[in-house]
């Protein structure tokens, strides 16, 4: 039976399981809204393009399954820019569906035609502009496929009207075929051979792991591994989730505004074993001195990650799950108390800190560390990007495996609210929390009519300094004080915004109202906002300045 | 260093794109580029000149895999191999000094594939060195226009790249 392409484009989500899409229509996605009409699929109306692809984001970050998101030509894809890189940058697992002109019209500056694919390019894994109608089910198959499989990513595939319009006979393809694509899962069982002795004649190994622990669903093995070995364990902001903060062995976040311990374990360390990261410069500083005294050993799925910032002595080109297990059944319990003991004494010699005078302002920290004691670090966080996603980091002990959604390769502002609803879409049993900046939560604060639409309780934390917080820092360390552009004082009082919307809204200006308003919006069954009234004017530390040395951290105001 | 990359590419739509755009934001230098088809039907062949350092190249290599219309990547430099470019070359030359450019075209074995009253075209073939010889040899009269294909290349010997 022949079937349009709208229908084809229905029935390849149902097979490939999709019961959520996230989306916004438009004239050049008419007929895909027509036929998703008759499907039992959910579709979950953001107020712009932009929340709906950070909430499939999020939602694939929670689920682990590809976030999916339909949108018209034109503004409706370009709207969706920010949401690829940002997923892009992360590496994580989405589908994205565009409109576009009726092929006859493509080329000539048609209403709401733009060059998606064009635009796209480099900032998605592939895509594809659909010329036929019969390759519908093959291209969207293989965008599943690019999306899930290897390293994730995003993937678009833009259809033109007439293409949506056009009949078929629809085979859906059980398997899927691309010579050009063959990611390597298994890692080389000699090169895992030479870590695993790397790792058994070090007296001073470190595991740096990152955001790929958690997409290949290696965290067990990677706590297996540190607590057989006694390695401590130093992550990256993508990485939080993977190792439980509260463990002995963690050493919280190593790089610009990582824990000292963090940063001065990866310099003074023997080994080093790079576990699904890429040695990014917020990471690294200055690349040439990271870990200038270890043995390298990076484990990564995508071969281009290895030696492009920083050369590995041991690379192993495979999946993370896979050659964890392989590398347990190697390595053997090592000594490294004397090790542990002395990064022990650095966790003394600056340890992260900040005041609170219970009489006094809100310190910034102070809410996000009672965020963390209340919810005993069991809680889903999505943050916004700045100053307060860096206070999560440190004060936020991720205790489970997905469990953060942040934008950490783009560093996206307004990523964090719309990303919130998507990881409370997914998982609808879960206490979200969306710890925001007021820089950031005014970037997305429409999809307030969102969470209210849909009753998605999330509880949005707005750490509110009236300011860009991080770039008044920045300005007030590399710009001699010459503060411009970072004055947010003209802000909405967003407890009556949220009312505004229909969601509960608070105020808290006294320390002593932080913990009963946490408990108050957890109490409530809608979406709630809550603005922390936080000082102004505080800095994250420790820090490293741009491109400098990770040692060499400037620790505190004082310095 | 100069680097020749063979490049096996599905002949799809966006190809040259994607190989161009993937050179440019990740600001690798292209000295040439020549594309066309071969004998596998829907497989095209890409010669790509690079100048880059051994690290850089070896990330170029990592990242023309990670396209997904890249099939095979081929460095043939440091192996036996056979290059060759073309090149067209639109001299003003006359009556005057017609022989003396003819004589030029004969030394380096190329061809004048187009005579007018004021002005000559020669087709070159070789390496680059010949290439470059001829060109200067020429400039000495008035080079109206030079077109060239970019380099191409292929391993001598039976082993192909395929």
């Amino acid at each position: 039976m022949k079937i349009s392409g709208a229908q084809m484009v229905m029935e390849a989500l149902k097979l490939e399981n999709v019961d959520t899409i996230f989306g916004y229509p438009g004239g050049s996605v008419l007929n895909l809204y027509d036929m998703l009409y008759d499907t039992n699929i959910r579709h979950i109306l953001s107020r712009h393009e932009q929340g709906a692809a950070h909430a499939a984001d999020g939602y694939a970050r929670a689920t682990g399954k590809p976030g999916v998101v339909l949108a018209t030509s034109g503004p409706g894809a370009t709207n969706l820019v920010t949401g690829i890189a940002a997923a892009y940058m992360d590496s994580i697992p989405m589908v994205f569906i565009t409109g576009q002109v009726p092929i006859p019209l493509i080329g000539t500056d048609a209403f709401q035609e733009v060059d998606i694919t064009g635009i796209t390019l480099p900032i998605t894994k592939h895509n594809f502009l659909v010329k036929d109608v019969r390759e519908l089910p093959t291209i969207i198959k293989q965008a599943f496929y690019l999306a899930t499989t290897g390293r994730c990513g995003p993937v678009l595939v833009d259809i033109p009207k007439d293409v949506q319009q056009a009949v078929a006979d629809f085979h859906y393809p059980e398997t899927v075929s691309i010579p050009g694509y063959n990611p390597t899962y298994k890692g080389h069982s000699g090169q895992v051979c030479k870590g695993a002795e790397a790792v058994a004649c070090a007296k001073k190994p470190v595991i740096y792991a990152g955001g790929g622990v958690i997409s290949s669903g290696a965290c067990q093995e990677l706590l297996q591994l540190a607590e057989l070995c006694g390695i401590p364990v130093a992550t990256t902001l993508m990485g939080l989730p993977a190792f439980p903060g509260n463990h002995p062995l963690s050493l919280g976040m190593l790089g610009m505004h990582g824990t000292y311990w963090a940063n001065m374990a990866v310099s003074n360390a023997d080994v080093i074993l790079a576990v699904g990261a890429r040695f990014d410069e917020r990471v690294t500083g200055d690349a040439d001195s990271f870990a200038a005294k270890a043995k390298i050993v990076h484990i990564d799925i995508d071969p281009a990650e290895i030696g492009k910032n920083v050369a590995a002595d041991i690379p192993i080109v495979g999946d993370v799950n896979l050659v964890l297990k392989e590398l347990l059944n190697k390595v053997k319990p090592c000594d490294t108390g004397a090790w542990l003991k002395k990064i022990a004494k650095w966790r003394e010699d600056a340890p992260l800190s900040y005041s609170q005078d219970l009489d006094g302002e809100i310190s910034p920290q102070f809410v996000i560390e009672k965020i963390y004691e209340v919810t005993q670090g069991k809680a889903l966080i999505a943050t916004e990007v700045g100053q307060h996603q860096m206070w999560t980091a440190q004060y936020y002990k991720f205790t489970r495996t997905r469990s953060l959604a942040s934008s950490g390769g783009l560093g996206a502002m307004g990523y964090g609210f719309p990303a919130s609803l998507g990881m409370q879409i997914g998982r609808p049993d879960e206490l979200v929390f969306c710890i925001a900046g007021d820089g950031s939560f005014q970037m997305n604060s429409q999809e307030l009519a969102t969470a209210v639409e849909y009753n998605i309780p999330v509880k949005v934390a707005i750490i509110n300094n009236q300011c860009l917080g991080m770039v008044r820092q920045l300005q007030q360390f590399f710009c001699k004080e010459r503060y411009i552009a970072v004055d947010l004082q003209q802000v909405p009082d967003f407890a009556k915004m949220a009312e505004a919307y229909g969601a509960l809204g608070l105020r808290v200006e006294k320390p002593a109202d932080v913990v009963p308003a946490i408990e108050k919006a957890m109490a409530f069954s809608g979406p709630a906002v809550i603005d922390f009234r936080v000082m102004a004017n505080t800095n994250v530390f420790p820090m490293v300045p741009p491109n400098g040395q990770i040692n060499k951290m400037i620790k505190g105001e004082q310095q | 260093m100069r680097y020749v990359l063979a490049v096996l590419v599905e002949d799809k739509p966006g190809v040259l794109v994607r190989v161009a755009g993937l050179f440019a934001r990740r600001g690798y230098n292209i000295e040439s580029l020549a594309v066309g088809k071969t004998v596998e039907p829907m497989v095209s062949r890409m010669t790509i000149e690079v100048e880059a350092d051994e690290k850089i190249l070896e990330q170029i290599i990592k990242q023309l895999y990670k396209l997904v219309n890249v099939l095979k990547v081929s460095n043939l430099t440091e192996e036996p191999s056979v290059d060759r470019e073309l090149v067209l070359i639109k001299v003003s030359a006359d009556v005057s000094n017609r022989a003396e450019i003819q004589q030029i075209v004969e030394t380096f074995r190329a061809k004048i594939v187009d005579v007018a009253l004021n002005s000559i075209v020669v087709e070159v073939t070789g390496n680059q060195e010949k290439l470059e010889a001829i060109i200067m040899l020429l400039s000495q009269y008035t080079i109206l226009e030079v077109v060239r294909t970019g380099k191409i290349a292929i391993l001598r010997g039976s082993k192909a790249i395929k």
